[in-house]
């Protein structure tokens, strides 16, 4: 026999693995990229594929070569990170773009700060909010939905909804487009129902709480719901807000990324609650129709200070009567 | 149906030997019973070098108030009083003694009769208990009558009885509950009768269907017993866990149970409480589950206190081949053994055959903080930080944390996506404060 | 021309109201400290090794300067020269101090002392120790995970990669005790130098009776008392089975080093024994 092993319990673990996690994230995404490829076509494709490919090469390359650190790309974020930065961009954007975006969202945004856990904020949305800044042309023509387009670059554009709403455009699309996705945006962003059903299966996986994304939703839902209530002449429906813009994947992808979230339920309240204020803060009064990146970017700053104040309640602090 | 509000998980249960009738595993040659039974000070030997002792004799007396007696489980020769490897890994004293016969001291009730009347007052139970050298089978193994007397100006309200047994592949607890139904009911009333409490509360988790119809079946012969079914979740056994799950009451962090009014014994002890009042019998024999995946024939036995495990392994079909780690308790909490030289404790629950494939642990990877922990952990700590603080022997911060709230359940390694070692660490760091609040209070004397 | 000029005159006026601000508050707040604390730290080898028993040397420096004589206060890292320098700006006299060194009290490498399971856990001898008696029967010797060598501040220490045991750099060792208090097998002590380092010390802290400790390694002392015996300076005791060399009496005679039968006394630096004497070879470690 050979020799016994000896270790501190448990001698039992649950399986669970960061590539398990992150495929599951993987797979929460699928409903949202075939309705990305529907309505968007070939410029959905060859955006997220160079996304994808040039995430996982630059991860690849500056751990090979500049970290020389333990390798880590089989655990699958940089596929995440990249199908994420790939849904945050829109379909008609150039591949070198494309390229820049992935370097800063794995080199400055992940890598540089020693990889997967230690960064700050969620690398997809540094390199999405890079690329904004820096072409904000190329980053706010979106292309019109036309199922199987074909056309790349030369797509035809469109105002989004939120666009529309800001600069009180009358074609804002009606609620059932809203829902499926029917119209112009981000490729990713578009469909409420396919992210929905990505947050549906994600619950169930456990892989993620319910917490941020139901506080974000809520905190918007009630915002502009107050706003419209009060005007609903200038502001639009709660409901429009919702299913508009970035929210959706915003609030159930990119928020609940684990290493930018807090840990404790309260934090997570604390962090939604944040998210949904500055979202609707931005969209209703800053420069920008949208601001949900520019919303979870600051809460990602705040959360290693939630963290440290903001402890879960603990077993038997109760108060004596 | 019940349960404990905050974290746990789910792990798979693998009760293999579920359902299996008890058997006695025959006497081995020789015996090695530890004086010490995990917690508190070792016993003092009553015997010596070339002693002749029958069953039940007492051969090491308590010493001080957290310890308990010890009895010897076979009759035979006292052949030396030497230190032997217990399931810690370190040498404690214990006795040897070569069987010869199976010799029982006259005093001892052997007939199968159940005795259901008790006229002892309450001190006289717990003396009793005292004497019969009863500790906590549940696994921390504490002296029964320490925890039966209750401290001045307390008082107890309800008395909970852990049936739940949530560590997976166990099934001691659930064997004895279906075979000795009507003894471990008694054993509950005269524990209602020594802590002088009306009501009890037996709380066995829901995949047991057998085991709560058959308790609650004997639970109406007497008055002031409930059998509460529990929802399956680990760690429902968990002390602390099980009165919240029963009573909703919390234990204050830091306190007893008995701050809440309630005392938890296990029903194994429940049924050795039984024995040592009504059959006079001491703690000398409990039931353990022989058990793992590539183990042919799981099985629960009755084994002497004392036998060693590679006796207990002999006469139950052996090692199997792939196996890789063997674990004294269940897989959640129980130790690695280095060897199977070491004998069977009071508070040896089961020898578990880890697989090879599974006995390992996965690659450590960086904290990605999914707060998977966090949400699991029954305590409400935060396991990453407590890891993290450990590591780096920040004691004041660990403290501040409430480190010494840990059950040390393990929950958090469990489901931890990048294998950390959380409980390790924050076990050490429980230590180190332990010993900071000990030498504070030192300082205060 | 007026822009550059309302800038600076503005960001300067700034500038120079906080300068005056910064003043007032810093001779408000300025706390009176005894100069010779900086003369005596700067002396310090500024490792804050905390072998002095005080939390850094600058605390060594405060506690230097305050007490009335030297005595009791030594800093292991600097030594002799050290202490006579902090005495001269002082103005005090400095205590003598023997020179110590970290001896590693075990010899049960891997081929003398069976591994008869694996560990698979956190690599930290404080966690093991914790958890049981270790990889080897043997549960008083070197567990091996190298808690003295990540406690080392000097790179001194560091676990010899075949036998598994930690090995002391005799150049770089300053006897600061770090690794004495992160052993939880208290196998590490610190030990008087000796003239040209010789050293003779019992590299065993088992103390399981002979027959048991014998099985389950070569090289461990068994307490058979032969070197108790041959000792005429009367340096050596048996406690638990257990021989001690006390350093302040031995002699480095060497006599007990012949005597034992396990090989378990162990003698460094000494130069090579006449041929006559055969059981010399497996002394020399670190020579």
């Amino acid at each position: 026999m050979n020799k016994l092993v000896v270790s501190p319990s448990p001698h039992v673990h649950s399986g669970n693995s960061i590539q398990k996690e992150m495929k599951s994230v993987l797979i929460a995404l699928i409903p949202a990229y075939l309705v990305a490829l529907y309505y968007f076509g070939v410029g959905a494709l060859i955006v997220s594929v160079t996304s994808v490919l040039s995430c996982v090469l630059f991860e690849y390359l500056i751990q090979n070569f500049i970290l020389k650190g333990e390798k880590t790309i089989t655990d699958c974020s940089a596929i995440v990170t990249g199908l994420l930065l790939a849904f945050n961009l829109p379909s008609n954007l150039p591949i070198w773009i494309v390229i820049i975006g992935a370097l800063v969202a794995i080199g400055v945004g992940k890598m540089s700060f020693g990889g997967l856990g230690n960064n700050p904020f969620n690398p997809a949305l540094v390199g999405r909010v890079f690329l904004l800044i820096s072409f904000p042309v190329q980053m706010t023509s979106w292309p019109r939905p036309i199922p199987f387009n074909p056309a790349y670059m030369d797509a035809e554009t469109s105002a989004t909804a939120l666009t529309a709403l800001k600069e009180h455009l009358e074609n804002i699309p009606s609620a059932l487009d809203m829902f499926i996705g029917n119209m112009g945006g981000s490729m990713g962003e578009v469909s409420t129902l396919a992210l929905l059903l990505g947050f549906a299966y994600l619950l169930y996986r456990r892989t993620i709480s319910w917490h941020i994304p139901i506080t974000i939703l809520s905190t918007v839902f009630v915002m502009t719901g107050i706003f419209y209530l009060v005007d609903p002449q200038t502001y639009a429906s709660p409901l429009v807000h919702l299913m508009t813009g970035g929210l959706m994947l915003g609030a159930i992808f990119m928020a609940t990324d684990f290493v930018t979230s807090p840990m404790t339920k309260r934090g997570m309240f604390v962090y939604g609650i944040g998210i949904g204020v500055i979202t609707v803060v931005i969209r209703l009064f800053g420069s920008y129709p949208e601001g949900v990146s520019f919303a979870i970017l600051i809460m990602n700053a705040f959360t290693p200070l939630i963290n440290t104040y903001i402890k879960p309640k603990r077993f038997g602090e109760v108060r004596k009567k | 149906m019940k349960t404990f509000k905050m974290g746990g998980i789910h792990p798979e249960e693998c009760k293999f030997s579920a359902g299996k009738k008890t058997e006695v595993i025959s006497l081995p040659k020789q015996v090695v019973i530890p004086l010490r039974h995990y917690s508190g000070k070792p016993s003092i030997p009553e015997v010596a070098k070339g002693d002749m002792v029958k069953v039940g004799q007492l051969i090491g007396r308590a010493d001080g108030f957290v310890s308990a007696n010890v009895h010897s489980s076979v009759s035979g020769k006292v052949v030396k009083i030497d230190n032997a490897l217990d399931a810690f890994g370190y040498k404690n004293p214990a006795v040897f003694i070569d069987v010869i016969g199976d010799d029982w001291l006259e005093t001892i009730d052997l007939t199968p009769k159940v005795k259901r009347t008790c006229d002892l007052e309450s001190s006289e139970i717990i003396k009793k208990i005292a004497e019969s050298g009863i500790v906590g089978l549940g696994g921390a193994t504490f002296p029964t009558h320490v925890k039966l007397s209750v401290p001045a100006g307390k008082k107890a309200e309800v008395l909970i009885i852990n049936g739940a047994e949530c560590e997976p592949y166990l099934t001691c607890d659930h064997q004895l509950m279906l075979e000795k139904g009507e003894e471990i009911i008694i054993g509950i009333t005269i524990l209602m009768k020594a802590i002088q409490v009306k009501r009890a509360l037996v709380g066995i988790e829901a995949n047991k269907p057998d085991a709560i119809l058959n308790i609650e079946k004997w639970a109406k012969t007497v008055e002031g017993v409930e059998v509460i079914p529990l929802k399956v979740k680990y760690p429902q056994g968990s002390e602390k866990q099980l009165i919240q799950a029963l009573t909703g009451r919390e234990v204050p962090s830091g306190g007893l149970p008995i701050d809440v009014g309630a005392i938890v014994q296990n029903v194994a002890t429940t049924f050795a409480v039984y024995e040592a009042v009504q059959k006079n019998k001491p703690l000398i024999e409990r039931v353990i589950t022989v058990t793992g995946k590539s183990v042919p024939e799981p099985g629960n036995y009755w084994v002497r206190v004392g036998t060693p495990l590679s006796h207990v392994v002999e006469k139950t079909g052996g090692i199997p081949e792939d196996t890789g780690k063997i674990v004294a308790g269940g897989p959640m909490m129980g130790r690695a053994l280095p060897n199977l030289e070491i004998s069977v404790a009071k508070g040896t629950a089961a020898v578990l055959f880890i697989p090879s494939s599974e006995s390992g642990r996965g690659k450590v990877q960086n904290c990605i903080r999914c707060a998977k922990c966090v949400f699991h952990c029954p305590m409400g700590l935060e396991p990453y930080l407590l890891m993290n603080r450990s590591e780096k022997n920040l004691l004041d911060e660990l403290e501040q944390n409430r480190v010494m709230d840990c059950i040390e359940c393990g929950s958090c390694s469990y489901v931890c996506p990048s294998n950390r070692p959380l409980v390790d660490y924050i076990r050490y760091g429980k230590l180190k404060v332990g010993e900071l609040i000990r030498s504070r209070k030192v300082q205060q004397l | 021309m007026n822009l550059i000029l309302v800038s600076v005159l503005s960001l300067g006026g700034i500038g120079a109201v906080s300068a005056i601000i910064l003043y007032f508050i810093s001779q408000k707040f300025q706390v009176e400290e005894d100069s010779r604390i900086e003369e005596v730290e700067a002396a310090l080898p500024g490792a804050n090794c905390g072998g002095c028993g005080f939390p850094g040397c600058r605390a060594f420096a405060a506690a230097c300067v305050k007490a009335d004589s030297l005595e009791n206060l030594a800093c292991p890292v600097g030594g002799m020269p050290t202490m006579e320098k902090v005495a001269n700006i002082l103005g005090k006299t400095a205590m003598p101090v023997e020179p110590l060194i970290a001896v590693v009290r075990c010899g049960g490498s891997c081929e003398h002392r069976e591994r008869t399971n694996r560990y698979d856990g956190v690599k930290s001898c404080a966690i093991v120790h914790n958890l049981y008696g270790g990889e080897t029967d043997c549960s008083w010797g070197c567990l091996g995970y190298g808690d003295c060598e990540n406690s080392c501040t000097f790179d001194a220490i560091h676990i010899n990669p075949i036998t598994l045991l930690p090995e002391v750099d005799e150049e770089k060792c300053t006897a600061c005790g770090a690794c004495v208090k992160a052993c939880p097998k208290n196998i590490i002590q610190l030990r008087k130098k000796g003239h040209k380092s010789r050293r003779i010390y019992v590299n065993c802290v088992n103390q399981d009776k002979g027959a048991v400790n014998k099985k389950v390694c070569d090289v461990a002392c068994i307490g058979c008392s032969k070197c108790f015996n041959v000792c005429a300076y009367d340096a050596i005791s048996i406690h638990n089975n257990l021989a001690y060399i006390d350093d302040k009496k031995c002699t480095l005679c060497r006599k007990c080093v012949e005597v034992c039968p396990t090989n378990s006394i162990l003698e460094l630096n000494f130069p090579p024994r006449k041929p006559k004497v055969e059981e010399t070879s497996n002394v020399v470690l670190n020579g």
